[in-house]
């Protein structure tokens, strides 16, 4: 790839694209991949207000727990973006977000 | 076109004044400012102005020179005229800002009534501010009496929103000197003022309806060619500032450029200064003249960008020159500005004796008769026909 010249790009290095920053997967960069228990979840919705990268997908999908509790909703991760910050996993006021280390 | 010529109205403003009614005359948008003496009475005018609804301008009360320049930066992103003034330790507070405001490429412009450094504390007049500002991106104008504060400032505007520059601006002049003594200012009309200055958004604004990312984190395989883009700007403006000083000449009768020149066409010695001291130096010139010494005299302007082609078309011929220095360095034997006389001629291979006069530190009295004695002093380096190694600090008490 050829990056562009100094004459190429915008001036002071504006970016004139807005949310270009999904092309960057930073999921890499993690050290601890949080892992939701859906049995312990209560669908608050506190870890989607808190994640700062937008990481928590808060998605249409029913979830019985064995309980026989229903919920419309659940919520996952997008390991393709969370940085493993672990704000989620302090923030449950449940505790069902655990920190697992990344396995390499 | 026919344009007839009005009598023009002379007022007696102090430089700071002349600095306020500027920026009422290119209708400014918003004026974000922290008193600090001696720059106060320009936040007191220009508060007076949008108070008695002169000035259509926002005027935000900072608690900061660091947040005064966060908010002009703010406010010029969304494409609005910004002003602002400070010096000495607010122009250090800010200093941190002073880079986001020349990297992010917006034309702010700030009055500077340069101002000693702490400690100890000095309020009086040099120009140590200025010069510990000047490699932050900003271009630095100087103004020599209250008619170029007024006439700088100005142009500034029209400088810095020039697309082929986009840079802050910052306009110094000598703190009390300069600031605080009143002088005659012949005021143009704030309708004349804004047609040569007419409000033009060149540069890349923050819009809800296109959103952008300014000032993003960039790695090294991108922030060297955004710094060359201002290094180029810089170089963009040398020209600029010349053409934006003919325009103004033109419509209002008052020549400006990078430099200004006294009766250096038959001289053989030039004397180099800034600030209140070029109307010391025109004098002692005259002075010095009537006793048959041939000698001229360079005022800058324009300390960044650096006039260095001009500089070096005067001095080339010439058999020694003098540079009188309102500032200090530490740990180096010259002062700022005769630093930068020195590099641009080694460069352009210009071999000439000279000496190195500092003057006016803390607002040290300067008299007309100490630039007489350095105009001697650069006749007696001439005839020694090398330059002079120690740096002379004239007015101290030895």
């Amino acid at each position: 790839m050829t990056l562009p010249k100094w004459y190429e790009m915008p001036l002071a290095g504006t970016i004139l694209e807005p949310g270009n920053t999904i092309k960057i997967k930073t999921g890499s960069w993690r050290t601890f991949k949080p892992i939701i228990d859906q049995e312990k979840c209560t669908r608050c919705r506190i870890c989607w207000v808190y994640c700062p990268e937008g990481s928590i997908l808060e998605l249409e999908k029913p979830y019985v727990t064995s309980k026989g509790k229903k919920f419309n909703i659940t919520y996952e991760i997008n390991y393709d973006y969370c940085k493993g910050c672990g704000i989620c996993a302090t923030e449950c006021p449940v505790k069902a977000i655990t920190l697992v280390r990344e396995e390499v | 076109m026919e344009t007839t010529i009005l009598a023009k109205r002379r007022y007696a403003l102090t430089g700071n004044y002349a600095a306020a009614y500027a920026a009422k005359a290119v209708d400014v948008d918003v004026v974000a400012i922290y008193p600090i003496t001696p720059q106060t009475t320009i936040a007191e005018k220009l508060s007076e102005f949008v108070a008695n609804g002169e000035l259509d301008a926002e005027l935000v009360h900072v608690e900061s020179e660091h947040s005064a320049m966060s908010a002009a930066i703010g406010a010029a992103a969304v494409g609005a005229r910004v002003f602002t003034a400070t010096c000495s330790q607010g122009l250090e507070l800010m200093h941190e800002m002073l880079f986001i405001a020349s990297g992010l490429r917006l034309p702010i412009v700030m009055a500077v009534p340069a101002r000693a450094l702490s400690a100890p504390i000095s309020i009086h007049s040099d120009y140590c501010d200025v010069v510990s500002a000047r490699d932050s991106g900003w271009i630095v104008l100087i103004a020599s009496n209250a008619q170029e504060v007024y006439d700088l400032i100005i142009q500034a505007f029209k400088i810095g929103e020039d697309k082929n520059v986009l840079l802050p601006v910052m306009v110094a002049y000598d703190g009390f000197l300069m600031s605080h003594t009143l002088e005659p200012v012949i005021l143009e009309d704030d309708y004349e003022v804004r047609k040569f200055v007419p409000k033009e958004v060149n540069w890349i604004t923050l819009n809800p309806e296109k959103p952008v990312t300014m000032g993003p984190l960039v790695g090294p395989d991108w922030y060297y060619e955004i710094k060359y883009q201002q290094v180029v700007a810089m170089r963009n403006a040398l020209n600029v500032i010349n053409k934006v000083g003919k325009d103004f000449d033109k419509k209002f009768g008052r020549r400006y450029g990078l430099l200004k020149t006294y009766r250096v066409e038959d001289a053989e010695y030039i004397i180099i200064t800034y600030g209140a001291a070029w109307e010391f130096a025109m004098e002692a010139i005259d002075k010095a003249r009537n006793d048959g010494v041939k000698i001229g005299g360079i005022g800058i302007t324009s300390m960044r960008p650096f006039p260095e082609e001009e500089i070096v078309k005067i001095l080339q011929d010439k058999k020694a020159f003098v540079t009188v220095d309102k500032a200090l360095y530490f740990g180096i034997s010259t002062s700022p500005v005769h630093m930068d006389i020195l590099a641009t001629l080694y460069k352009y291979d210009v071999r000439i004796p000279c000496i190195n006069v500092v003057h006016g530190i803390g607002q040290r009295t300067m008299f007309v008769k100490d630039f007489v004695e350095t105009i001697k002093m650069c006749v007696k380096v001439a005839e020694k026909g090398k330059p002079e190694k120690e740096i002379i600090y004239m007015g101290l008490r030895t």
